[in-house]
């Protein structure tokens, strides 16, 4: 088991299981991959913005994570996600504070 | 094929702690054609029953009790569905079913199941108890054991017990907790039951025939858990939802003891499920149809120790970030 994110090893992530029977995923085909990806990145853009984060495709495999100052990091999938934006930006990402969900509500108003 | 009732019909309790794996056992056990003439009664512990959903059998041998922790509110809930269940039997307006299952809450108390059987004064000429089936999870079992005291008390009273997620484990991981159980329960079969093919009679009709005896818990043995429920109306942006949930449990995932539900996605005609204990969260399924004429998406939590309100606010939030601006994305080409 991976200590950082509870993931185990050699086991997809929920959000990138692997297409097969009875399984949700949108990563049975190319396009519908790459579809969700870029929406992935679009919502976790908003929810990172107030910890002065940015992430990006990386190689339609994983995703770049970068601070302000230019520090980045590589990330596989979301279960990697929150834990290095902790790291990189020094701060609990907490989506139940409320001054967090303020202001993702007032970005995006 | 029966064709009169047994004079004592066995009842099996499935218990095990909070998403250890019951439900999947059970709907694993009701694949099984030896397994057409069991009755099952679900115990939910939730605002919203969801047990029943995801175990896609709900016909008229099923009955599902409403919210409520078996060891506290709905004693006399089980026992009148059993009564209920029983008369119908008699009367021909139910299959003859010749062994009942109940599956309870993870955080029931095997106890006032047992005391329910014995003390009822029809219940106790016609049912007698069969075993006590405890779901341990390989994964995150010695943990609970450690945590919670229920887990361990499960642990204790059971004749059997079911290692699940023996697949997602590590060997090195598993063998100190077998020891564990074998130091709690030496007397429990134990079955791994991920590898392999499963079969019913094994779990169910294993041998423990009398139940230990557990002393009644004192006070209220899970006043630190709550349950509560998201409802939503419009259909879940799916990976809003990702984003949410990955962020939730990257912080908070110790407490989160259960998460699970039925999600109506944006573009999806048929629903999806998802499960989770703790920071782990099982690949999503895709169910065949909505199992009822209700469509919104309902998610339960079981947390101990967070404020439902602050997670219902938050997931409120996202939603609306997931609502908007999603559908106007242009996919760039990517040649
Ligand atoms: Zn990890």
């Amino acid at each position: 088991m991976c200590a950082l994110c509870g993931g185990l090893g050699g086991d997809e992530h929920w959000t990138d299981a692997v297409a097969r029977e009875g399984v949700y995923t949108r990563n049975a085909d190319p396009v519908q991959r790459r579809r969700e990806r870029a929406l992935r990145v679009r919502v976790a853009n908003r929810a990172l913005k107030p910890f002065g984060l940015r992430l990006a495709d990386w190689q339609g495999a994983s995703f770049l994570l970068t601070t302000l100052t230019g520090k980045s990091e590589i990330v596989g999938d979301l279960g990697h996600l929150w834990s290095t934006a902790e790291r990189l930006s020094g701060r609990l990402c907490d989506p139940l504070d409320p001054d967090f969900l303020a202001r993702l509500d007032a970005n995006h108003a | 094929m029966l064709r009169e009732p047994p004079a004592f019909t066995p009842v099996t309790l499935l218990t095990g702690f909070l998403g250890s794996g019951k439900t999947t056992l059970l709907r694993r056990l009701l694949a099984d054609p030896a397994l057409h003439d069991t009755a099952v009664i679900i115990n939910e512990f939730g605002e919203i029953a969801l047990d029943h959903l995801l175990v896609e059998r709900l016909d008229e041998q099923t009955v599902l009790l409403s919210s409520g922790c078996l060891c506290c509110t709905v004693r006399g809930e089980l026992a009148s569905a059993m009564r209920d269940l029983h008369s119908r039997r008699e009367r021909g307006a139910v299959p003859l079913f010749r062994r009942l299952v109940i599956e309870s809450t993870g955080l029931a108390d095997p106890f006032p199941v047992l005391s329910t059987l014995r003390a009822d004064p029809v219940l106790r000429h016609h049912f007698r108890a069969a075993g006590v089936v405890t779901t341990v999870d390989a994964v995150n079992g010695l943990a609970q054991l450690d945590r919670h005291i229920e887990s361990m008390r499960q642990a204790a009273v059971a004749d059997v017990i079911a290692l699940t997620k023996t697949d997602l484990a590590e060997e090195e991981h598993i063998s100190p907790l077998v020891a564990r159980l074998g130091a709690i329960n030496p007397a429990a079969q134990l079955l791994r039951v991920a590898e392999g093919p499963l079969s019913a009679d094994d779990l169910l009709a294993a041998g423990g025939s009398l139940f230990k005896a557990v002393a009644e818990p004192e006070g209220a043995a899970h006043a630190k858990a709550h349950a509560f429920s998201i409802v939503v109306e419009e259909p879940l942006d799916w990976s809003t939802f990702g984003i949410w949930l990955t962020m939730l449990l990257n912080r908070h995932g110790a407490s989160i003891l259960r998460v699970k539900g039925i999600l109506a996605l944006q573009g999806e005609a048929r629903p999806v499920a998802v499960h989770g204990v703790q920071h782990l969260v099982h690949a999503p399924t895709h169910l065949s149809c909505w199992p009822d004429s209700d469509r919104r998406s309902r998610l339960v939590f079981i947390v101990e120790g967070i404020d439902p309100e602050l997670i219902q606010r938050s997931f409120a939030v996202f939603a609306r970030l997931g609502a908007s601006g999603t559908c106007d994305l242009s996919i760039p080409s990517s040649h």
